[in-house]
């Protein structure tokens, strides 16, 4: 299979989609010539027109909004949002529009409506330009939300995105861009709500997201001779495959989730609970969360670094539980 | 601009509908206030009737309307059913949202009603959403954006303002200024004479219309419908008016009485309407009275219809929330 990168799946499944179905139109800052802000969207404009690809002025709640009232009236908008610390600046549009419409209607408005945007640290870029939100959103009943970590997730999981009736925060990760995986160039779909065994194993159940599954795999793979970690990545938070992770959990008696977000309040303690309400009886030892630092993310790349759970820290975690029981 | 006789007698009858609809709506508060149980806060349009009528009743149903947490007024004018409105006033299953809305949250897709809005200014950057979709799909329908004194304060005003102008999208924003932001005269929260004045700084017309008069009201979102529809973008129609209750049935009402009855004694837009039709011998007074009547008696069969009703059945609750349920 070809390798193709991250950013240019996201190009191919934004193209593909918007030739098969004239209602898709992009929306968001500086689509046009710089392609947004990982250079997604590079070419489109060319493609299909500057009236399917609308660069607009720096108002978030506006074209946000006026994206929530397209899908309401039956386009199927895609939104960029350049960094998903900007949200704040439209929450109402998301949380309290976009995410309730439907059921506030009783079921008579449809909102087909993709938010695209990244999210992670690493670059040095400090605590409003590095958040990874995605707790936010999956708290917000009413949105769905995904998380591709690899160059073929990211393809198969936003066409699944764009052809979904309901909103779908599609959150990417900035070191993701660059990276390569093989991804088919024909087209294919993903389902939301199907997660991937990205390495299977035998003793013990690393959950990870975004660019965590990366850190993960490379934790695990430096372990192989003496721990099998099972790594698995959900893929789709909301709706979220947890019978994938329950059945291996049944079978490692182990679970650590890894996320770069904060951990309090953050996502993985809902993959915990979760675990622990219905495989309580096949845990060998307490599951954990290992995530990022309660901070502000800082701007000094020591600290940063600090505040994100990196590979040695993952193999410490995965050493410490499967020796404890 | 001549208008049908006809369309005059329509206009007095959906004023005299929204007037009976609040009042009545109020006593069913009050009576269940007393026996303990709650229908919200609900926000009373009487008053302000020539507003919603003299604009939506040039409008095609095809044209959409968003409307505000003060929304019966429109609900009423752009055509739906009181019955329909009272049950879900109650929190019946055959109210117009199944009764997952309530009194800020109706809607009617079919109609063109894109729905109330519990948040203050959150239609505003929706109605974007509805004008693009008709100027992406090469119809010719226009939206309405109904929003309030208090709304004019909100930061998305000025973002859609100027992404409706610089877009020269289809799309009518009608300030409904009723004097006050809950108990906050407008003179405490707005530093220029008139909202309509901002419309010089985002480059559209913007015009200050006798609210209390539907024929102004009429005559002037005519003018501005006209425009949309040719093409020439968005205008900005500041209606002065006046509510005749307080905000809402859970907050004092502190103004001063003296003002309220001045309002009322010269400004009261049904009795205005009324003698401008006997003026014309266009309707005497016994057949206003007639008029008024059954407007009485289509209310009352509204509340029999809502009292009726079933209630939605617990089992259902999270019905309508995804696309796919």
């Amino acid at each position: 299979m070809r390798e193709v990168s991250y950013v240019k799946a996201l190009n191919e499944a934004l193209s593909e989609e918007m030739a098969r179905d004239e209602s898709v139109f992009l929306i968001g800052e500086d689509l046009v010539e710089l392609g947004g802000g990982s250079g997604a969207t590079k070419g489109l404009a060319e493609r299909f027109g500057t009236h399917r690809v609308r660069q607009t002025p720096l108002s978030e709640a506006a074209f946000v909004g006026l994206a929530v009232g397209a899908a309401m009236t039956g386009l199927r908008p895609v939104v960029e949002i350049m960094y998903v610390d900007f949200v704040t600046v439209c929450m109402d549009q998301i949380v309290n529009q976009a995410a309730k419409l439907r059921y506030m209607s009783g079921g008579q408005l449809t909102i087909p409506l993709v938010i695209r945007s990244q999210g992670g640290g690493g670059t040095s870029e400090a605590a409003q330009h590095s958040q990874s939100l995605e707790a936010w959103f999956a708290h917000t009943p009413g949105l769905k939300v995904v998380m591709p970590a690899t160059a073929a997730d990211a393809k198969g999981l936003l066409k699944s995105a764009i052809r979904d009736d309901n909103p779908v925060i599609f959150l990417e990760h900035k070191l993701l861009y660059a990276t390569k995986g093989p991804a088919p160039r024909e087209e294919y779909l993903i389902p939301l709500g199907q997660a991937d065994v990205k390495r299977p194993g035998q003793d013990i159940t690393l959950v990870a997201t975004s660019f965590m599954v990366h850190k993960s795999l490379a934790a695990a793979e430096a372990v192989a001779d003496k721990i099998s970690v099972e790594v698995i990545d959900p893929r789709t938070l909301i709706p979220l495959d947890i019978d994938c992770i329950n059945t291996s959990v049944q079978k490692t008696g182990r679970l650590l989730v890894v996320q770069e977000a904060c951990t309090h309040g953050g996502f993985g303690s809902e993959i915990v609970r979760r675990v622990t309400e219905q495989c309580f009886g096949a845990l060998k030892t307490a599951p954990r969360v290992l995530g990022g630092a309660n901070l502000p993310m800082p701007f000094s790349h020591p600290l940063e670094t600090a505040c994100i759970p990196q590979e040695e820290k993952i193999i410490d975690q995965i050493e410490r539980m499967v020796t404890d029981a | 601009m001549r208008i049908p006789e006809d369309t005059l007698r329509e206009m007095l009858r959906l004023m005299y509908t929204i007037r009976a609809f609040e009042c009545r709506a109020r006593q069913l508060f009050e009576e269940r206030r007393l026996r303990g149980s709650f229908m919200g806060a609900l926000h009373s349009y009487e008053g302000e009737e020539a507003v919603a009528v003299g604009a939506c009743i040039g409008l095609r149903p095809d044209d959409y309307i968003l409307s505000t947490h003060r929304g019966h007024g429109h609900c009423i004018a752009k055509g739906v059913d009181v019955k329909f409105m009272m049950a879900e006033l109650l929190g019946k299953e055959t109210g117009i949202s199944k009764g997952r809305g309530g009194s800020m949250h109706m809607f009617d897709p079919a109609l063109g009603l894109l729905g109330g809005n519990g948040i203050v200014g959150g239609g505003i950057p929706l109605a974007l959403g509805p004008a693009f979709s008709a100027q992406y799909r090469h119809t010719d329908q226009v939206t309405v954006c109904f929003f309030g004194d208090g709304a004019a304060c909100q930061g998305n005003f000025h973002e859609s303002l100027n992404l409706a102008s610089l877009w020269k999208l289809p799309v009518i924003y009608i300030c409904e200024n009723n004097q006050y932001a809950v108990t906050t005269p407008v003179n405490e929260s707005i530093a220029v004479a008139n909202v309509a004045d901002r419309a010089a700084g985002y480059g559209c017309p913007g015009e200050v219309v006798d609210g209390s008069d539907v024929l102004a009201v009429y005559r002037a979102v005519t003018e501005a419908v006209q425009r949309a529809r040719g093409g020439a973008g968005p205008m900005l129609l500041e209606c002065k008016t006046y509510r005749y209750q307080a905000h809402c049935m859970v907050i004092p009402d502190r103004r001063d009485p003296q003002e309220l009855a001045r309002w009322q004694k010269e400004h009261d837009p049904i009795r205005h309407f009324e003698r401008y039709l006997l003026d014309q011998q266009i309707m005497d007074e016994a057949q206003q009275s007639k008029l008024n009547e059954q407007v009485h008696k289509t209310v009352e069969a509204a509340v029999t219809f809502a009292e009726a009703s079933p209630l939605p059945h617990p089992s259902t609750v999270a019905e309508h929330l995804w696309a796919e349920d």
